[in-house]
């Protein structure tokens, strides 16, 4: 029972772990919270469901081109919505931007499809395997060796290439890393791609999992992978992962243990929690400014 | 006319003149030192050569190209390098990635050749690791190069700063307060390596320095700032004995 619950946490979590990926990307980058990120992952799992639907293609390549359909969306909205007024004005209008265009997005697909429900078509056969006591569906171990791989593949990513470098080059100092010749405009804009294409990746396979594609299913999600990045640490890439599954699991076993309806409190409980505990969350540093 | 000409240049921050009509001739492969009280708009002027700021009004150029306006990355891909007076390094990585990173701006291969790791990307990474590594055994840092660079000394980190600089195989470079915070005889030997990378790199060296030891030994020409407004300009010998310069910022000696 236990066991179970444990893999069930573990496949949301990982899910959740894509997407707070995009989000302390981004901050980790321009000190943005993207709320707009939530909307790609929704418009990668309706990206996906076309793919399968309309075009018949087998899931995974499915999943690829929901992944580079948003990895464009997400330089798009960072081209059209964040960097017109980036060193312009402040912070926080660039908060307020990110929050229009998330509302954009998902009234624009909710225009586009209804508000209804879409069911994802049936994809593959489903086998469950019976592990002693465990009951593992092939769907989960599909997503739980999907998310480990993409996200062995990120940390490969952002240690070894030059990208990679240029990317933590800038996080650290974006004024010091154009100084050196980095053009930081085009690092920011393959972040959002990276971020994008990993929240897409979630979207897919969150639509497949439990079934069900709606407009506004970014937003829920979108708020449960933030506070996976805060709980994590918002800016360090293996606090979102550490965050993300810890969050999946703690919210899968709160389900099981006391009742489905504290499933959402559950989330932000620990939210809150971390904001007052430990602000900088799991893997971050605690910064002692000098005055 | 120098590598790097500044004709008339102000800059203006909301009604406060941090440079007010400034022009500087810098001419090729000398050492050119800029002095004057904190606040005389040293670093302003680094910031506007560097394409941080954008001028009030006046001309910058470099090479005979007009500069002001071009982003920072451009103007660093052309050949400009700089250190700062805070040091600014990417403390989080490793010695001879900080080196690196200065390499990559200036090198062709793109994202997917760098994503997928072609092979002309791979000979060009060969070629760039070699590279920093001759410039961190340059600057002694060779052995530490796996370090993280917050792990470094001050005066390291200030060596590590010139080595990305160089990194970028500048024509002309900017140190910032290059001497500050170090002791007399880290002091003597970055005058020597001073003197030295200008001669083996062929480099013209623009520095902004409080020390005036420091200056007066290696500066080929020196600038005087003061409040925004250049008040001297010449050899060591003739601004040591400006009236104006010694009144206003060497003080007036007994």
């Amino acid at each position: 029972m236990f066991i179970e619950q444990l893999v069930n946490g573990l496949t949301l979590g990982s899910t959740y772990a894509l997407i707070a990926l995009g989000y302390t990307m981004v901050y980790g980058i321009i000190q943005l919270i993207n709320f707009a990120h939530g909307e790609i992952y929704m418009f990668g799992a309706f990206a996906g469901l076309l793919l399968v639907s309309v075009f018949g293609l087998n899931i995974f390549v499915a999943l690829i081109g929901a992944m580079v359909f948003c990895m464009f969306l997400g330089m798009l909205i960072e081209r059209i919505a964040y960097r017109p007024i980036r060193g312009k004005s402040s912070r926080l209008s660039a908060l307020i931007s990110a929050i229009g265009v998330s509302i954009f997005l998902s009234t624009l697909m909710a225009l586009i499809r209804g508000t209804n429900t879409t069911r994802y078509p049936e994809i593959m056969k489903i086998h469950t395997y019976h592990l002693g006591s465990l009951d593992l569906s092939s769907l989960q171990i599909i997503i739980l060796v999907v998310s480990a791989l993409l996200m062995v593949g990120l940390q490969l990513l952002i240690q070894k290439t030059r990208i990679g470098k240029a990317m933590r080059a800038c996080s650290q100092d974006l004024e010091a890393a154009s100084l050196m010749g980095i053009n930081a405009n085009r690092v920011i804009s393959y972040t959002f791609a990276i971020g994008s294409a990993l929240a897409a990746a979630g979207g897919v396979m969150v639509g497949v999992y439990y079934n069900a594609v709606w407009p506004y299913m970014g937003t829920m999600a979108g708020l449960k992978a933030f506070a996976a990045a805060v709980l994590g640490g918002i800016g360090s890439i293996p606090g979102a992962m550490i965050g993300g599954l810890t969050l999946g699991v703690l919210e899968i076993l709160g389900v099981a243990y006391l009742s489905s309806s504290y499933k959402d409190a559950i989330a932000f409980g620990i939210l809150i929690l971390v904001l007052i505990l430990r602000p900088q969350g799991i893997m971050g540093k605690k910064i002692t400014k000098k005055v | 006319m120098g590598i790097l000409t500044l004709e008339g240049v102000s800059q203006e921050f909301g009604g406060l003149l941090a440079l007010d009509d400034v022009s500087l001739d810098v001419e090729n492969e000398k050492i050119f030192g800029i002095i004057g009280p904190n606040g005389a708009g040293k670093t302003t002027l680094f910031n506007i050569i560097t394409g941080i700021y954008t001028p009030t009004s006046g001309k910058v150029k470099y090479q005979g190209h007009q500069i002001n306006g071009v982003p920072p990355y451009d103007v660093a891909r052309m050949g400009i390098g700089r250190t700062f007076q805070n040091i600014r390094l990417f403390n989080k990585l490793s010695v001879l990635d900080n080196v690196k990173v200065g390499c990559h701006g200036v090198t062709k291969a793109g994202i997917l050749s760098a994503l997928f790791g072609l092979p002309g990307e791979r000979l060009e990474e060969k070629e760039i690791t070699l590279r920093s590594c001759k410039l961190l055994e340059m600057v002694d840092l060779y052995e530490k190069r796996m370090e993280y660079a917050d792990n470094l000394s001050y005066g390291e980190q200030r060596k590590l700063e010139i080595a990305r600089a160089l990194a970028l195989k500048p024509a002309l470079l900017l140190l910032d307060e290059p001497a500050a915070g170090m002791n007399a005889s880290e002091k003597v030997s970055l005058m020597t390596f001073i003197k030295e990378i200008r001669n083996n790199e062929n480099l013209t060296i623009l520095l902004v320095e409080h020390d005036m030891n420091v200056v007066m030994n290696i500066c080929e020409q020196i600038a005087v700032l003061d409040y925004g407004r250049k008040i001297a300009d010449g050899p060591p010998e003739q601004v040591k004995n400006d009236e104006k310069v010694i009144q206003s910022y060497l003080g007036v000696e007994a």
